[in-house]
C-alpha cells in the first residue's frame, strides 16, 4: 500500500507528511515529523504519556491513525509554551516539583491544559478523575494535583501575583 | 568539611531544578528519542512458552527478507564463564545475565529472548521475527515459590545445587541458596516469652512499572568502538556489563546517559544493550531498540513474590524477646532474589535479643527479578509489621507504644551484624505521636493502621567535577543519572560551598568517557555519595580559588578566607584588598595556574540508614471489598533535606507504589505459565483518582558522615505501606489480610468467611 | 509490506460498497479506541479500514419528536456535554462516560462499544436498559433493531459484513422516568468492569414502578437484559423487600466466568450489590431527587 499524504495543522503551523495506514498519530509525530515530546508508555491507550489535543479534544495519539489527522488541528507538548515563555501550567509544575523523571510530564501538561480549557474551576476530585488516564509512577500525584489546583486559581485570576 | 550546624543559604531551599524546563516542554531526550543516521530498528523474538528446550532456530527466511540487515541468536554471543557478582543492585551470575539477555539452549520464562533482528522499519522487523522458525520442546513449568521448592518440581537448572546447606545436596533443585542470620538464642527467647504470635503471609511479584519502557541506541564502528545511548540507572554499569557480556574492552565503549523515565531499581542491569550492540556489529549500522509495554512486564524483572512465616515472642509489657522468620523468595528464572536484604530488614527497626531468620532463594519460570526500591524489605516488613500489629492487639498495647518499647536506638546491634549509629527512628516515632493524623479521632467506619520500615542506604563510588567557567559561572558534572531531582540537589550543595546562588551552578550528567567511574543510581546513594564527591570537589575549588587570590594579592594562603562567593582578606592585618568573586578570579585564571576545576572520586562510606513510619486511614466497602485510602501520612528521617520538594516527592512516590502493591498490583499467570495481565489495563498501578494527598513529614536527624547530614531517602517510603494498609483494614473490619494484594474479592471473601 | 488500506467515505452508500466489496477483512473505524488496540496486539489483522466519521449524521445529536437520536460515531465527550441527554438519560451518559480515560472519551463511541461486543462493555447495559434501537445500514438498505439484538457473543455481532450502525434512537421519555448505571472495578478508574448494571425505570405518582428494564454486564457471554429483575421492580416501590428480591434475581441471572478480572462467585455477589445500588439511584432520579454521578 502506498503511503498516504496527510495535511494537518500541528502547533499552529501547517504540516504535511506521508505515512502508512497502520502508523498511529504517535508514530507519525515521533518518527515522521520528529516531535518526540509525546511519549510511548504503553501503546494501548492506558497510560496517557502520548496525550495530544486534536480539534480541542484531549486524545491518546496512540489511539489515532496518522491518516486520521487529515485536516485536523493538533496541539502537542511542543506547542504548549508560547515561544520561550512557558505556559503557566508548565511554570507551576516546575515550582511545585510536580515531576521527577519527567516521562509522563508532557502528557500530564497537555491533559491539564485540556482540563482547564474545559473547566477552569475543577475540584480536587474532578482534577483527579480527569487526569486518571495519565499514569505517573514517580510522584504519587500529590504535587501534580496541587500544581493543577493552584494554576487553575491563577488562571482564573483569583490570586494576587 | 561539615556544614551540619552551619546556617545555610541554598541547601534546604526549593529552587527550580536545572533540567526542569526541558522536562516540561518535551525537549528532554530519553533513549527512545535518540536518532542516528541510517539507524535500523531492532526487535527481539521472545519465548511463547514458560519452560522449553530450544531444539532448533532457523533464521534463513528472516535474514532473506528485504530490509533486514542482521539476525542474531545465542550463537552470536560469547560464552560467559560462571561468575558470581553483585549485578546492578543484587546478586547475579554474569553467565546468567548473558543467558537472560539471549537464551542459548533453553528458554526459562515466557518472554525470554532467543533471537533478534535489525531492519529498516519497525514493521519489517516485526515481519522478520514472524519468519524465524523455532522448534521448542515444551517442558513442564513451575510458577509459585512453594511449588518450585516441592520435591518433584520441574527443575530449571541441572547444575543448581543449593548452597548454604551442609552437606551440599546431590540432586539439583530450584533452591539456589539458603541464608541464615542469628542473634542470641532463639529457643531460649521463646521459652521466656509470655505471649507468642505467629502468622503466614504471602506476596505476589510486582513490577516497578516505570512509565518509560527500556530503550537504547547502539552504534558499533568498524574499529570496535561502541557508542550507546541508554535510559538506565547507571551508564557505567551498562558499559561494564556490555564489555563483560560481549568480551570487549571497557575503553572501547562509551555510554551516554539519556534521561531516564523511571527505574526504581528495574533499570540497574542490561536487557537490550548487548543485543543492540551485537546487531549493530553484524549489520554495520546503528540500531535502536525499545521494549513494548508487554515486553517490559514479561521480560524485565519484577520483584519477588514470597511465602513467609513470622513468629514473635514478647513479655506482657510488650518487650520482644524472640523474633523468627522463614522467608521463601522467588527469584525468577535465574538465582538472585533479594533474600539477603529481605532477611536483614524485617526486624532491623527493633532492638531484639534473640533473632533467627532463614531465607530461601528459589528459581521458577518467571522473568528474572530485578531490584525494586529497597529490594526485599517491603516484602518482609509486610509480614513483620502485620504481626507486630497482631501482637499489639493481643497484648492490649497501642501500636505506637509497642514500637517505641522495642525501637532500635543508637548502639543497637542488628541481627545481621552492624551496630546502629546516628539513627533517627525514635525521632520518627516521636513525630508520629505528635502528628495531627495520629491524634485525630478516627472517623465512623474508618480504620487506622501504623507500620514502620527500614532501609540501609548505601554509599559507594562516585565522581564529580566542578568547573568555574571563564565568566565565573559554574558547571558541575557527575556520573549519576538523575532519576528524581539529583541534578538540583547536587548543584545546590556545590552552590552552598561556593557561596553563590543556586542558579549560578548548572549540573549535568557526564558520559562514561568524560568523568570518573560512578556506581549506579540506586540504593538511595546519589545525594549521599555523589553529593559528597561534589561537595569535596567544590571545596577543592574553593581552596584553589583562595590560592589564586593569595597569589593575586601576594599574601599567604592562610590569610585568605572564602565567603559568600568571593575571596576576602582574612582580617585587617591581611591587607585592604577588594574581594575577588568567581568572575574576577576566573578572568585571571590563565595567570594564576590555568583552568579552575576539580574532580573528586571517592568510595563514600558512612551512608546512614533510614527509618520511616506511615499512618493510614481506610474505609472498606463491606459489600464489594473495595478499600479506599482516606488519609495517608508518611514520616521519615531524611537526615537533611537538601531540596525538600524532591525529598517529599520520593516519599510520596514510594508510598504510592506501596499502596498499589498493597491493594491492586500482581502478576496473574494462567495454567500454561503465561502472564495474563501484561499491560497497564490489567496490571493495576494507582491512578490519580485512587490516591489521596500524601503528607510527607521530614524528620531531620543528621547523618554526621555526610557534609550536610543527608541520608538516602528514596527507598524507605515503599517499605511500610502494605502493612500500614493491612493494619488499617484490620482496624476497620477486624480481619487480618495476610495475602497481597488485598484486592476487593479477597476482602469480600474474608468478610463473608467471618460471617 | 502489509496491505492495509484506509478509506474515509463521505456517504453511506460509498461506505457500504467498500465493506461489501472488500476481499479480506474490513473493519469500520469509529473512535478507534478498541480497533487500534486490537490491531497492535495482533488480535485483528484487517486489510481495509473504513473510517465512517465523514458520513453526514454519524457524528452529532439531534431531537426528533421528543426523542433523542445519537450519531453512531459521536465521541463520548460530545454526548457527555449534551445538556438534554444528561437531563433525560443520565444513566446512559454516565455509562458511556466511564469508558476508559478522558483521552479515550475524546474518541470512543456508542457504536464502537456495542459492536466490539465485549461482555464487559460499559455503555451497553445502559443502552439496553434505555430501550434504544440502532439504525443499521447495508447493501439491503436500512433496518432498525433493538440494540440488544446486536451482540451475539464475545466479539461477535448480528451485523452482516457490509452493515454498520448509522445512529441510535432513544425512546421518548415518559414523565417520572430515569436511568442509572454503576460498574464495579478494583481501582476508581481505568479498569474494565468486573460487573456492570444499568437500570431504567418509570414511576407513578406514588413512586410505584410502572416500567423497568434491567441490564447486567460482564456476567455472561453477552450483556444481559434481565426480565426477572424488571419483574421484581414493576408494581412495587423500592422497599427493603424489593431490594432483596432484586439482589437475588440479579445473582440468579448471572452466568459469569472466572478470569483475570473476577471469579464466578465474586461477580455473582457484586451483581446483586450493584443492582440494589443502581435501582436506588434510578428510582431517586425518576422521582426527581438528584442522585449524583457514578463516582
Amino acid at each position: 500500500m502506498a503511503k498516504t499524504y496527510v495535511s494537518a495543522t500541528i502547533n499552529g503551523e501547517s504540516a504535511e507528511f506521508l505515512c502508512e495506514t497502520q502508523q498511529t498519530l504517535l508514530d507519525v509525530l515521533r518518527d515522521v515529523i520528529g516531535l518526540t515530546g509525546s511519549k510511548e508508555g504503553c501503546g494501548s491507550g492506558d497510560c496517557g504519556a502520548c496525550s495530544v489535543i486534536v480539534d480541542d479534544r484531549l486524545v491518546c495519539s496512540c489511539l489515532m491513525l496518522g491518516v486520521e489527522a487529515e485536516g485536523k488541528s493538533i496541539t502537542t507538548i511542543e506547542g504548549i509554551a508560547n515561544g520561550d515563555t512557558l505556559h503557566p501550567i508548565q511554570q507551576k509544575f516546575l515550582e511545585y516539583a510536580a515531576l521527577q523523571c519527567g516521562f509522563c510530564t508532557p502528557g500530564l501538561i497537555v491533559a491539564t491544559k485540556a482540563l482547564l480549557d474545559e473547566n477552569p474551576n475543577p475540584t480536587e476530585t474532578e482534577a483527579r478523575y480527569w487526569l486518571a488516564g495519565n499514569l505517573c509512577r514517580c510522584t504519587g500525584y500529590d504535587k501534580v494535583i496541587r500544581a493543577v489546583m493552584d494554576v487553575a486559581a491563577d488562571m482564573r485570576g483569583e490570586k494576587v501575583a | 568539611m561539615n556544614y551540619i550546624d552551619s546556617s545555610l543559604k541554598v541547601v534546604g531551599t526549593r529552587p527550580i531544578r536545572p533540567d526542569g524546563v526541558d522536562k516540561v516542554t518535551g525537549r528532554a531526550v530519553f533513549a527512545a528519542d535518540t536518532r542516528a543516521s541510517g539507524m535500523l530498528w531492532g526487535k527481539i523474538l521472545r519465548s511463547p512458552h514458560a519452560h522449553a528446550n530450544i531444539v532448533s532456530i532457523d533464521t534463513t527466511k528472516a535474514a532473506a527478507l528485504k530490509g533486514v540487515f542482521a539476525v542474531v541468536t545465542g550463537q552470536d554471543f560469547p560464552e560467559i564463564a560462571s561468575e558470581e557478582a553483585f549485578v546492578g543492585e543484587g546478586p547475579m551470575n554474569f553467565r546468567d545475565l548473558s543467558l537472560n539477555c539471549m537464551a542459548r539452549t533453553k528458554v526459562l520464562y515466557e518472554g525470554h529472548a532467543l533471537a533478534a533482528v535489525a531492519a529498516s522499519t519497525q514493521e519489517i522487523a516485526d515481519q522478520a521475527l514472524a519468519l524465524i522458525d523455532v522448534t521448542y520442546e515444551v517442558l513442564p513449568h513451575v510458577i509459585d515459590v512453594e511449588d518450585a521448592m516441592a520435591p518433584g518440581a520441574p527443575v530449571l537448572h541441572a547444575d543448581m545445587f543449593t548452597s548454604g546447606v551442609t552437606p551440599k545436596p546431590e540432586t539439583a533443585s530450584n533452591i539456589a541458596k539458603v541464608v541464615t542470620f542469628k542473634k542470641g538464642d532463639i529457643d531460649a527467647g521463646f521459652a521466656e516469652a509470655e505471649v507468642i504470635v505467629e502468622g503466614s503471609y504471602t506476596t505476589q511479584p510486582v513490577h516497578q512499572a516505570y512509565i518509560e519502557p527500556h530503550a537504547c541506541l547502539a552504534t558499533y564502528s568498524p574499529d570496535g568502538q561502541v557508542q550507546i545511548h541508554s535510559s538506565s540507572q547507571g551508564h557505567f554499569m551498562i558499559r561494564a556489563y556490555v564489555a563483560k557480556l560481549l568480551g570487549m574492552s571497557i575503553s572501547n565503549i562509551r555510554v551516554n546517559p539519556a534521561e531516564i523515565g523511571g527505574g526504581f531499581g528495574g533499570k540497574t542491569l542490561v536487557y537490550l544493550e548487548p543485543v543492540a550492540v551485537t546487531l549493530s556489529k553484524k549489520s554495520g549500522r546503528s540500531v535502536k531498540m525499545q521494549m513494548t509495554r508487554e515486553d517490559v512486564f514479561r521480560a524485565s524483572g519484577p520483584t519477588s513474590g514470597a511465602a513467609m512465616t513470622v513468629k514473635i515472642g514478647a513479655k506482657k509489657d510488650g518487650t520482644i524477646v524472640a523474633a523468627q522468620q522463614v522467608l521463601k523468595f522467588q527469584a525468577g528464572a535465574f538465582a538472585g532474589s533479594p533474600i539477603g536484604p529481605g532477611c536483614m530488614c524485617g526486624f532491623a527497626m527493633y532492638d531484639l535479643p534473640n533473632v533467627d531468620v532463614v531465607g530461601y532463594d528459589v528459581v521458577s519460570n518467571r522473568p528474572k527479578v530485578a531490584a525494586y526500591r529497597a529490594p526485599g524489605a517491603p516484602i518482609t516488613s509486610f509480614a513483620v509489621e502485620s504481626l507486630m500489629d497482631e501482637l499489639a492487639i493481643k497484648l492490649g498495647i497501642d501500636a505506637l507504644t509497642l514500637r517505641e518499647k522495642n525501637a532500635a536506638k543508637n548502639g543497637t546491634k542488628t541481627h545481621y551484624g552492624p551496630v546502629h549509629q546516628n539513627i533517627g527512628f525514635t525521632a520518627v516515632l516521636d513525630a508520629v505521636k505528635s502528628h495531627p493524623h495520629w491524634k485525630s479521632p478516627l472517623k465512623e467506619g474508618h480504620g487506622r493502621g501504623l507500620a514502620t520500615g527500614f532501609w540501609f542506604n548505601i554509599g559507594g563510588e562516585s565522581s564529580a567535577q566542578v568547573h568555574v567557567n571563564e565568566d565565573g559561572t559554574v558547571t558541575a558534572a557527575t556520573g549519576s543519572p538523575d532519576i528524581g531531582g539529583s541534578r538540583a540537589s547536587i548543584g545546590m550543595m556545590v552552590a552552598e560551598v561556593l557561596g553563590v546562588p543556586a542558579t549560578t551552578v548548572r549540573t549535568i550528567v557526564a558520559d562514561t568517557a568524560s568523568i570518573g567511574f560512578t556506581f549506579l543510581t540506586g540504593g538511595s546513594r546519589v545525594t549521599f555519595a555523589t553529593g559528597m564527591a561534589a561537595t569535596q570537589a567544590a571545596e577543592k575549588v574553593v581552596e584553589d580559588l583562595k590560592r589564586r587570590a593569595a597569589q593575586t594579592w601576594d599574601i599567604p594562603v592562610d590569610a585568605v578566607e572564602w565567603k559568600d562567593g568571593a575571596a576576602y582578606p582574612a582580617g585587617s592585618n591581611a591587607g585592604a584588598f577588594e574581594p575577588l568573586d568567581l568572575a574576577a578570579l576566573a578572568l585571571k585564571a590563565g595567570r594564576t595556574g590555568g583552568p579552575i576545576l576539580a574532580e573528586v572520586s571517592i568510595n563514600a562510606q558512612g551512608a546512614g540508614p533510614g527509618f520511616g513510619a506511615h499512618i493510614c486511614d481506610v474505609s472498606v466497602d463491606k459489600e464489594t471489598g473495595h478499600v479506599k485510602i482516606e488519609r495517608y501520612t508518611a514520616i521519615q528521617d531524611v537526615g537533611k533535606a537538601i531540596h525538600p520538594s524532591y525529598v517529599e516527592g520520593q516519599i510520596q512516590g514510594g508510598a504510592a507504589q506501596g499502596i498499589g502493591w498493597a491493594l491492586s498490583e500482581e502478576y496473574i499467570y494462567n495454567a500454561k505459565g503465561l502472564m495474563e495481565n501484561a499491560g497497564f489495563l490489567d496490571y493495576r498501578v494507582p491512578v490519580a483518582s485512587d490516591m489521596p494527598m500524601i503528607e510527607a513529614v521530614l524528620v531531620e536527624v543528621p547523618n554526621p558522615r555526610h557534609p550536610f547530614g543527608a541520608r538516602g531517602v528514596g527507598e524507605v517510603p515503599i517499605v511500610p505501606p502494605m502493612a500500614a494498609i493491612a493494619n488499617a483494614i484490620r482496624s476497620a473490619t477486624g480481619l487480618r489480610m495476610p495475602d497481597l494484594p488485598m484486592s476487593p474479592p479477597k476482602v469480600r471473601a474474608a468478610l463473608d468467611a467471618a460471617g | 509490506m502489509t496491505s492495509l488500506s484506509y478509506a474515509a467515505p463521505t456517504s453511506v452508500d460509498d461506505a457500504v460498497k467498500l465493506l461489501a466489496g472488500s476481499a479480506g477483512l474490513a473493519k469500520v473505524l469509529s473512535g478507534g479506541t478498541d480497533l487500534l488496540v486490537q490491531m497492535r496486539s495482533g488480535r485483528l489483522k484487517p486489510e481495509l479500514i473504513v473510517d465512517t466519521k465523514k458520513i453526514p449524521g454519524i457524528i452529532g445529536i439531534r431531537e426528533e419528536n421528543g426523542a433523542f437520536i445519537i450519531g453512531a460515531g459521536t465521541p463520548g465527550a460530545v454526548v457527555e456535554a449534551h445538556a438534554g441527554l444528561n437531563a433525560a438519560w443520565p444513566g446512559l451518559v454516565e455509562a458511556l462516560d466511564l469508558i476508559g480515560s478522558t483521552q479515550v472519551q475524546g474518541r470512543c463511541s456508542l457504536a464502537g462499544n456495542l459492536c466490539n461486543a465485549s461482555p464487559a462493555a460499559d455503555s451497553v447495559p445502559a443502552l439496553f436498559a434505555a430501550g434504544a434501537t440502532a439504525v443499521i445500514v447495508g447493501s439491503n438498505g436500512r433496518r432498525e433493531v433493538p440494540v440488544e439484538q446486536i451482540p451475539t457473543g464475545p466479539g461477535r455481532t448480528s451485523l452482516a459484513k457490509d452493515e454498520f450502525i448509522l445512529e441510535f434512537k432513544l425512546p421518548v421519555r415518559p414523565a417520572r422516568s430515569s436511568d442509572a448505571y454503576l460498574r464495579f472495578i478494583p481501582r476508581t478508574e481505568m479498569d474494565i468492569a468486573v460487573v456492570g448494571c444499568g437500570i431504567n425505570v418509570t414511576l407513578d405518582a406514588n413512586g410505584v414502578c410502572t416500567a423497568a428494564r434491567v441490564s447486567l454486564g460482564a456476567v455472561a457471554p453477552t450483556v444481559l437484559l434481565v426480565q426477572a429483575c424488571a419483574d421484581v421492580l414493576i408494581g412495587h416501590t423500592l422497599d427493603a423487600d424489593t431490594l432483596a428480591k432484586l439482589d437475588a434475581a440479579a445473582q440468579a441471572a448471572c452466568k459469569p466466568i472466572t478470569d483475570k478480572r473476577g471469579t464466578i462467585e465474586y461477580r455473582t455477589k457484586i451483581a446483586g450489590v450493584l443492582a440494589r445500588r443502581v435501582a436506588a439511584i434510578a428510582f431517586d432520579r425518576a422521582a426527581g431527587i438528584k442522585n449524583g454521578k457514578a463516582h
